[in-house]
């Protein structure tokens, strides 16, 4: 995992406050080439909200976001289209195109947004999914794939475009616990080949083993971050560990 | 004279009407397409002066019968001087109807669409435009096809109203046959039966459609409970 010094992502400053309730409050963060940064924290913590506002999938009320030195300006239609095709986004609930196979999922934004051909898309999807193990699949449609392939024709979707940063939002919780290692498995491979993410999620052996920095949000504040081995460290009086060890107490 | 002869003297001149009855409705169903789709994008994604024009223009169509339509639209003909074709006429009512309700199909399977359908286009960089006519529309106009057939069997019957205006198209050449024969029974049991099989041969036709651009594993026709079989 070779962490460059350049930043690819940087976020500032940014709040949301939905009817009258503030969801996000300051958030800044930023992440470097290869990095992979995992944001935890309690249901309601605004993690979603804020991956949601950093791809303007929700307007944030205010803050900056620049990608790769570049400030992005979301009220020009075409800069901001130009910037969400170069960040991917994982949902959890997929979001797959349902009336296309896996493969035309994985082809329609190549053809619509980056101009190939046909054929040019068809290979690049292939590609992309035999890259997730879903090659012999790309003909079957998103109610024929179980949750886990579902997720991962949604990350070749992702990687076909050659994004500089991915962005995923709970990519397992909406998964059966016996889906959940292949979608991760995907994901670790993704993190070891140096690919720069930022993810939320709640497994948090993932997030000890591959994260780079773990972000912990509550009520739509990051109060701590730091690299894994010092938020979980045996003894360390942090919210993180506090929040990790009471997971893992649930889970029992 | 016997009944059945007169129904089959009768028939050319009917079955000539039917030509212009399909004319009327296949123009009006065209119409309401072309109008009824935009119209149905723009009530549930448009700015809000659209919505409120778009609601009062569906407001108006739904709540006026057709007949008052027909005959407002004759008299809005005689006072701008326009040459008061009933064909046309016909059509334009007929259609300017469906359009409303056409795009109040089209508005609810665009609406039982997921939200995060159009969210992903625009992740992938799609803006909405594309998101709408590549992701939304393929999909809300396949849920569309059941409400649509309905929507042409009541067109098609409404379609026999046009005959106030001077129309030919079944139901005026049947009345005039029946005038002349007095053979009303037989005569509008064959007009019946004429808009009886129009209707049937249609609805097959898009419910094989339907069975054609039906998703693999998505939203079946009934066909997971197992009683349309295959």
């Amino acid at each position: 995992m070779a962490v460059g010094n350049d930043v690819v992502l940087r976020v500032e400053g940014i709040s949301k406050t939905l009817s009258g309730k503030p969801i996000l409050d300051h958030c800044t963060l930023e992440v470097r080439r290869g990095e992979l940064k995992v944001l935890i924290g309690p249901s309601g913590a605004g993690k979603s909200t804020l991956l949601q506002c950093i791809d303007c999938l929700i307007p944030p009320d205010s803050g900056d976001i620049w990608l790769e030195g570049e400030k992005l300006d979301p009220h020009n239609t075409r800069k901001l289209c130009a910037f969400r095709a170069q960040v991917g986004m994982i949902f959890q609930d997929f979001n797959l195109f349902d009336h296309l196979s896996a493969e035309e999922n994985v082809a329609i934004a190549l053809r619509k947004v980056r101009g190939l051909s046909k054929k040019e898309a068809k290979d690049r999807a292939l590609e992309e999914l035999g890259r997730v193990g879903l090659a012999r699949r790309a003909l079957l449609y998103p109610a024929q794939l179980s949750g886990g392939q579902k997720q991962r024709v949604a990350i070749a979707r992702a990687l076909a475009m050659d994004p500089k940063v991915i962005l995923l939002d709970e990519p397992t919780s909406a998964l059966d616990p016996e889906l959940v290692g292949e979608v991760l498995a995907v994901i670790r491979d993704l993190a070891r080949g140096g690919m720069t993410m930022i993810m939320a999620t709640h497994q948090m052996d993932f997030a000890r083993a591959l994260a780079n920095e773990i972000l912990f949000m509550e009520r739509g504040k990051i109060i701590e971050q730091g690299a894994p081995e010092t938020l979980l460290a045996e003894g360390s009086n942090t919210r993180t560990r506090d929040f990790c060890t009471r997971l893992l107490e649930m889970g029992e | 004279m016997d009944s059945l002869s007169v129904v089959i003297n009768a028939l050319p001149v009917i079955l000539q009407g039917t030509l212009v009855t399909l004319g009327i409705v296949s123009i009006a169903l065209a119409m309401g397409l072309v109008f009824g789709v935009p119209m149905a994008v723009a009530q549930v994604y448009g700015w809000p002066w659209l919505r409120r024009l778009v609601d009062i223009y569906v407001w108006f169509f739904r709540g006026v019968p057709i007949l008052v339509l027909l005959f407002l639209c004759f008299g809005l003909f005689l006072s701008l001087g326009l040459p008061a074709n009933p064909f046309l006429m016909s059509c334009l009512v007929l259609g300017c109807t469906s359009t409303a309700y056409q795009s109040q199909i089209f508005r609810g399977s665009i609406q039982c669409l997921p939200q995060g359908q159009l969210k992903a286009a625009r992740a992938l960089g799609m803006d909405d435009r594309m998101g709408i006519t590549c992701i939304i529309l393929p999909q809300a106009l396949r849920l569309s096809i059941p409400g649509w057939a309905n929507e042409f069997s009541i067109l098609l019957k409404d379609s026999a109203i046009c005959f106030v205006l001077g129309t030919q198209d079944i139901m005026a050449r049947t009345s005039f046959v029946a005038a002349r024969t007095h053979e009303h029974l037989a005569l509008y049991a064959a007009a019946g039966l004429i808009y009886f099989v129009l209707t049937l041969v249609v609805l097959k036709l898009l419910r094989r459609l339907e069975e054609k651009v039906h998703v693999p594993g998505y939203s079946c026709s009934g066909g997971s409970m197992g009683t349309e079989g295959a």
